[in-house]
């Protein structure tokens, strides 16, 4: 492998082949007992905890060298915590990139899960900041590790009901507890939730990373996943009651953007390969003539991410992924970096 | 129930105790207690400071292991059973009161929240019945309906206290373990909480093992006394009769230090 590589001090991947080997045990005890949090050793990575360290490392010990990777951030594939660590992988890796999901078979990612519905084969690797989903409400870890160990659940439910007595409904929005395959209680980092119907029957497997506290855990494909609720206050997935001012879709999840400082504002789909694709074949929201006005001029970011997938995908992703390209940058120039 | 079943039923113990004893190393927690406790019967357990009656209390209810000795509730070894059995118990039948409310209450949760939680832990999922449950029961500890979303920490000493007990109440357990409930209180408020005790007591047919240095607490509640004094029990019989005339020294020493007013 090492003769792809431009920095060729770095074995591939960065991580030493026995710290990989260390966190693909933790993967497959993971995998086998499903929503349990597996410690791992997680190591020092060249970035700041809090920037996606675990996800890192467990992209790290899934890749390939054949794999195509995919990085989002709010379900942006531009923003910054997107773009460096993209770089990072085709520096210390070699592998190609594409921002087309249907096209990745690695997809790390932050605080979304993609539109595109995801497929056999594919692995979506999740940045964690704070695995125990009963942290909040019991600080010490012995007494949260005894709570999961005899399902003792009743707490989760006490947040909720705090929830409704305040709020008169269940405002939990993101990182909205989850119980797999009836057993453990699961917190799905914090993706709004609603992309939590997302997680139960998904073809693809979904593995968990938190770096700083050092925990593994997975969803092993078509587990199933229940948000936890109320008989009389049931789960609903939610988004902002609009449609993509982009694209149109009514469908998706939408980021507000804020556009002057008189009021003015779009709705904008947070996945921006979802939006893209839909405006390539031709689907138009509000603003989207106004938006596409300004020619497009290339982005620092977007072309890093894209420039060196031309190496090894020079197939599905360079004829995908250009013409959208353009048109997505006119239409963030507004700020989807703000709304991250 | 009918009377007949009750008294059927009090012919056996609920909570047998055998020899247990519990040390701290070379120094004795509890030595050699035994004693049995019948369904509806309020056990007090008076002492001085470092008599052993809270290490005794907490080996009861499984907060501590005993070194040896037996406890068998409702038929069943307590100390031989798994623990995610005995977790469950002590959500269900057992009930623990803490001498300070901050223990066992969470105080970043409303009071309905603090209320209901032993029932979601049970597995009661629907949040109407859960908050209509939670306001009965805080009515029948004399707590205003307006606080129920209000936090513990905005509550005085004696209505944390309440809170507590309505907190363990709630599942209707049958044995109820509690440990200097009114310590801490001042005396008209310590009457009121007595009061309130001795009522719900008496109309839902609790065991109680009350632990206190308060003879006048045991004197309200207590139908049986226990008296402990350096890990063991020196003196045990009907209240009254061991504050009337008690037989140790000191039983007799504990009796006439009480400060009469």
């Amino acid at each position: 492998m090492t003769e792809q590589l431009d920095a060729g001090a770095y074995n591939f991947a960065y991580l030493d082949e026995q710290t990989k080997r260390m966190i693909r045990r933790a993967i497959l005890k993971a995998i086998a007992v499903p929503g349990y949090q597996v410690p791992f050793a997680s190591r020092e990575m060249p970035m700041p905890y809090g920037w996606g360290t675990g996800g890192v490392q467990v992209t790290a010990a899934c890749l390939v060298p054949e794999d195509r990777l995919k990085v989002i951030d709010q379900g942006a594939d531009d923003t910054t915590n997107a773009v460096s660590i993209r770089r990072f992988f085709q520096r210390t890796a070699g592998v190609a990139t594409t921002e087309a999901t249907a096209e990745a078979t690695v997809i790390q990612t932050r605080h979304r899960i993609p539109e595109t519905p995801l497929k056999a084969g594919q692995i979506l690797v999740y940045q964690v900041p704070i695995p125990e989903p009963l942290r909040f409400l019991e600080p010490r870890e012995t007494e949260t590790r005894k709570m999961h160990a005899l399902e003792e659940y009743g707490l989760m439910h006490v947040k909720l009901y705090e929830d409704i007595a305040r709020h008169g409904q269940i405002a939990t929005s993101y990182a909205y507890p989850v119980r797999v395959e009836g057993r453990y209680v699961m917190d799905p980092s914090p993706i709004p939730k609603f992309d939590n119907p997302k997680l139960g029957n998904n073809p693809a497997i979904q593995l968990f990373g938190a770096g700083r506290e050092q925990r593994i855990y997975a969803l092993p494909p078509w587990s199933r996943v229940e948000s936890l609720d109320f008989d009389d206050h049931p789960f609903r997935p939610s988004k902002a009651p609009h449609r993509c001012d982009l694209c149109g879709a009514g469908h998706s999840y939408l980021d507000e953007v804020i556009t002057d400082d008189a009021g003015g504002r779009m709705f904008v789909c947070s996945d921006t390969d979802f939006c893209a694709g839909r405006r390539a074949r031709g689907h138009r929201g509000r603003l989207a003539a106004e938006a596409s006005a300004p020619p497009p001029h290339p982005s620092p970011t977007r072309g890093e991410g894209g420039a060196p997938s031309d190496g090894l995908a020079q197939g599905g992703a360079a004829l995908a992924s250009p013409p959208p390209r353009g048109e997505g940058l006119g239409a963030g120039g507004a700020g989807p970096e703000g709304t991250a | 129930m009918t009377l007949m079943e009750r008294m059927a039923m009090t012919d056996q113990p609920l909570l047998r105790v055998e020899g247990l004893t519990k040390r701290y190393g070379q120094r004795i927690g509890c030595a050699e207690v035994s004693f049995d406790l019948y369904p509806g019967e309020v056990l007090g357990i008076v002492g001085e400071s470092g008599s052993g009656k809270s290490t005794l209390l907490s080996c009861l209810a499984g907060h501590q292991r005993a070194d040896l000795g037996r406890i068998v509730y409702d038929g069943r070894d307590v100390l031989a059973m798994p623990e995610t059995e005995r977790r469950r118990l002590s959500r269900t039948d057992w009930a623990y009161v803490h001498q300070n409310p901050r223990d066992g209450l969470r105080m970043g949760v409303s009071a309905g929240g603090n209320v209901g939680e032993r029932l979601m832990a049970v597995g009661a999922r629907h949040y109407g019945e859960i908050r209509g449950k939670a306001a009965d029961w805080l009515a029948r500890v004399e707590i205003a309906a307006d606080r129920i979303d209000d936090r513990p920490s905005a509550f005085s000493g004696g209505m944390q206290q309440r809170l507590q007990i309505a907190r363990n109440l709630v599942t209707g357990p049958r044995l109820v373990f509690m440990d200097e409930p009114t310590g801490g209180l001042d005396v008209s408020v310590q009457a009121r909480l007595l009061d309130l005790l001795r009522g719900l007591v008496r109309d839902l047919g609790l065991s109680v093992i009350i632990v206190t240095h308060d003879l006048a607490v045991v004197r309200l509640l207590a139908h049986r006394l226990m008296v402990m004094k350096s890990g063991r029990v020196v003196e045990q019989g009907l209240t009254d009769q061991v504050l009337d005339d008690p037989q140790h020294a000191y039983t007799q020493l504990l009796v006439s230090s009480v400060l009469q007013v």
